[in-house]
């Protein structure tokens, strides 16, 4: 049973529960004093030791169903392809509960065990069988779904296939009908250890699954991610956006003594003659971010603008406060439309707002600065997102140096690779002159660590 | 042979706590049952008002223990969860015991040598008398065990979590002055927490995690009938089918089993043998706690009733 146990701890965490190595001996010990008669019971121990949030008991729920509806003989599995059979079948179950009672009145002289049971119909011998030799298989490190032909075979193998074989070629001869009821029930068998796999399949390998579709996903340029695709990439996104909240919402208590302040320290101790009894010391001041960002939503870069500014502004705690400004052809606020929507509706309004036009950059920063010079303080970073690719309309740089000017820090991130900066009508060296820092933005990966380094320069 | 009595002893654990006028369902029971066979605390999560407070408060009573209770807090610190020293009659004393003191130093030639002597005379400033125990020590010198309940955990700051730490996994805590002091008799813990905030993975990891949502509308008959035993089933059954209807509406704060059981009363008091319209009305404000709640729930009550008292005739 302890094997058992280990095997769900792994199917817990495919299903995303952590389970730690000391949750899993706390689970041992409570089953232990539980024990495994009662189902119900055992489900409520496993979930109360194991779980940590409601969600996670959800998730550990359906797993343990899963998990443990492996050794019941399922009512639909085509045990026998023999229809007549299935009555007499169904009469004989209750009776034979034990593995070992083999023939059933069969004329089963000689055969193997694998042919034995199979002829007897034993349900419950067959699926015990099953799991002992899917044990043996160890399917519990099946990781991806084209490892099914293997694990079925090695199964199979497991289960005495080989004798099987050599029996219905002898039977082929001697007993024709008897040899087409056996490969019948090996049809079935089949299926039956197909179905097992795939249940190990969605128990063990899940985890690994989402592993490598984040991966996958992650590395993916957000620009050319397909419509399906983009529910997954916001979950992803929001991910990030927790990680980068837990890395710097609680500022580190570091020292935030500085050099000893001189002039307060003579103010304070006249009293003494000057003797400094009493330091003063100058205080390392640290703001939190204020983030205004520019984007571009105009044909290609609109779906990297989309995750950026959903990723900026779940960043609630971290950050001060986001100004954030959308444009193509003109620009607008939309940090309103952003609070106050969900994350779809925000977009598609923003898009019929603005989007869909050909981008000029140099009427939009026109726009900026007519009406939101004011939002930049000395304290905040500007964040410009866009390929700068202007459809050769005057770019207007000089408005983004006196952008630069006035903040402390200018960051452009551009979808496109660095190699197609400067090319066709794309205005990028112009604008990298005033910026503090350039990078290239197509992935999530590099979404995140461009913004992580944003809110790095303010702790 | 010790599952057969795993299934019986948590079966007696729900009738022992449905003695004391809890009605718990088979997960709860699961919980304590496992929390004293295991010796771990249980972290109770839920929405406000279906019973974790009075959770611990039933196994107090059923099990004959004192209930310790630690109420927490923003800026709950050390001093009032743990221990404080008793710095006014440490003061006191050695005001009192100058005289003795001089006595004790008198013989000493060097001022080295008093020192010495102070040294012989030990810490007695510091010793067990001039502790002033707080809740979570109480709960550890209780001779015979005692039920501690750490209620809203959630309102406390981070840094007090780690201070329970120990006491959670060892039953022990650390006075630097004393040294370590183990419980004598594991106190069962119980900790509620309304999810105000997350709470740290190693308390977590700590405790039996228990969740308590709102009951289903059997359980909650039961309570109901166990806590206001003169309400005709009739009303019981409709009012508790209207409390299930109305948790299906988008409020602003659900009414949880304590409100429940508020109206369950108020309706007796009004000696009311059915719902109607006009009852529900007047006695809304019993259930809902919010005004826009009650307006929200204003137009539904009527259909409301019907499907309560519908559901009333196939149950």
């Amino acid at each position: 049973m302890r094997e058992n146990l280990h095997r769900f701890f792994r199917a817990a965490r495919g299903a995303g529960v952590h389970v730690s190595p000391a949750e899993s001996i706390d689970a041992m010990r409570a089953v232990a004093q539980v024990g495994l008669t009662d189902r119900t019971i055992l489900r409520d121990a496993l979930l109360l030791t194991l779980a940590k949030s409601q969600d996670e008991k959800l998730a550990l729920g359906d797993c343990f169903d899963l998990f443990f509806s492996q050794p019941e003989p399922r009512e639909e599995r085509p045990e026998a392809d023999n229809d007549d059979d299935a009555s007499e079948d169904s009469d004989q179950l209750p009776s034979s509960g034990s593995a070992s009672e083999a023939g059933g009145g069969q004329p089963a002289g000689g055969l193997g065990p694998l042919a034995q049971m199979l002829l007897s119909q034993d349900r419950n011998a067959i699926s015990a069988a099953v799991a002992s030799a899917s044990g043996a298989a160890s399917l519990s490190d099946i990781r991806y779904s084209t490892q099914r032909g293997i694990f079925s075979s090695r199964i199979l193998d497991a289960m005495g296939l080989q004798r099987l074989r050599d029996d219905l070629d002898e039977l082929a001869t001697t007993n024709p009908s008897l040899a087409e009821r056996l490969r019948g029930a090996l049809d079935a068998l089949r299926e039956a250890v197909r179905d097992t796999v795939s249940q190990g399949l969605a128990l063990y390998a899940r985890e690994e699954a989402e592993n490598l579709r984040n991966e996958i996903l992650r590395n993916a340029p957000l620009a050319r991610i397909e419509r399906r695709q983009v529910a997954e990439m916001r979950a992803l996104i929001r991910q990030i956006a927790r990680r980068l909240r837990e890395r710097y919402s609680k500022p580190r208590k570091r020292q935030r003594r500085g050099h000893l302040d001189v002039r307060r320290t003579l103010r304070r101790n006249a009293a003494w003659g000057g003797i400094p009894f009493l330091t003063a010391w100058k205080r390392k001041h640290r703001d939190r971010p204020k983030i205004v960002a520019i984007c571009d939503v105009s044909g290609s870069v609109a779906q990297v603008s989309d995750f950026f500014l959903l990723l900026i502004h779940s960043l609630h705690e971290v950050v001060d406060d986001v100004h954030s400004f959308a444009f193509s052809s003109h620009l607008i606020g939309v940090s309103e439309i952003l609070e106050k929507k969900s994350p779809e509706e925000a977009m598609a309004e923003i898009m019929s707002k603005v989007g869909f036009g050909s981008s000029d950059y140099g009427s939009s920063l026109v726009d900026f600065e007519k009406d939101f010079m004011s939002t930049l303080t000395p304290q905040t970073t500007v964040i410009v997102l866009g390929d700068a690719r202007s459809n050769n309309l005057d770019p207007r740089a000089d408005i983004l140096r006196r952008v630069s000017e006035r903040s402390k820090r200018l960051v452009w991130l551009n979808p496109e690779g660095r190699l197609a900066w400067g090319f066709g009508d794309s205005e990028m060296p112009r604008y990298a002159t005033f910026c503090s820092v350039v990078r290239q933005c197509a992935t999530a990966q590099q979404l995140e660590r461009a913004v992580s380094d944003i809110v790095a320069t303010y702790q | 042979m010790a599952e057969q009595k795993a299934s019986t002893s948590i079966e007696a654990v729900e009738s022992g706590l449905a003695a004391q006028g809890y009605i718990a369902s088979r997960q709860i029971a699961t919980a304590v049952y496992l929390s004293q066979q295991i010796e771990k605390p249980i972290l109770v999560e839920g929405p406000a008002g279906v019973g974790k407070t009075e959770l611990a408060k039933a196994i107090a009573a059923w099990r004959g223990l004192k209930m310790i209770r630690l109420q927490c807090y923003e800026g709950l610190d050390e001093a009032k969860a743990l221990y404080e020293w008793k710095y006014a009659k440490q003061l006191l004393y050695t005001q009192i015991l100058k005289d003795k003191l001089g006595e004790v130093l008198g013989g000493a030639q060097t001022l080295h040598a008093a020192l010495e002597q102070l040294h012989d005379f030990g810490d007695v400033f510091f010793s067990k008398e001039f502790v002033e125990p707080r809740p979570l020590l109480q709960a550890l010198e209780q001779p015979g065990g005692c039920v501690l309940l750490i209620d809203e955990i959630d309102k406390s700051d981070a840094e007090f979590e780690s201070l329970l730490l120990e006491i959670l996994s060892d039953f022990q805590v650390t006075i630097p002055e004393l040294g370590t002091v183990s419980a004598v008799t594991p106190p069962t813990v119980i900790l509620t927490s309304n999810s105000e905030r997350d709470l740290g993975d190693a308390l977590k990891r700590r405790c039996l995690h228990l969740h308590i949502g709102f009951p289903e509308q059997r359980l909650e008959e039961r309570i109901v009938e166990s806590r206001v035993p003169n309400i005709s089933q009739t009303l019981r059954r409709q009012m508790v089918g209207f409390i299930h209807e109305i948790r299906s509406l988008d409020l602003k704060k659900l009414p949880s089993v304590s409100e429940t059981i508020d109206w369950a009363r108020v309706l007796v008091l009004l000696q009311a043998t059915e719902l109607d319209t006009e009852i529900v009305r007047d006695t809304l404000n019993v259930l809902l706690k919010y005004e826009a709640d009650i307006e929200a729930a204003h137009p539904q009550i009527t259909t409301f009733i019907a499907k309560a008292s519908r559901s009333n005739v196939f149950g």
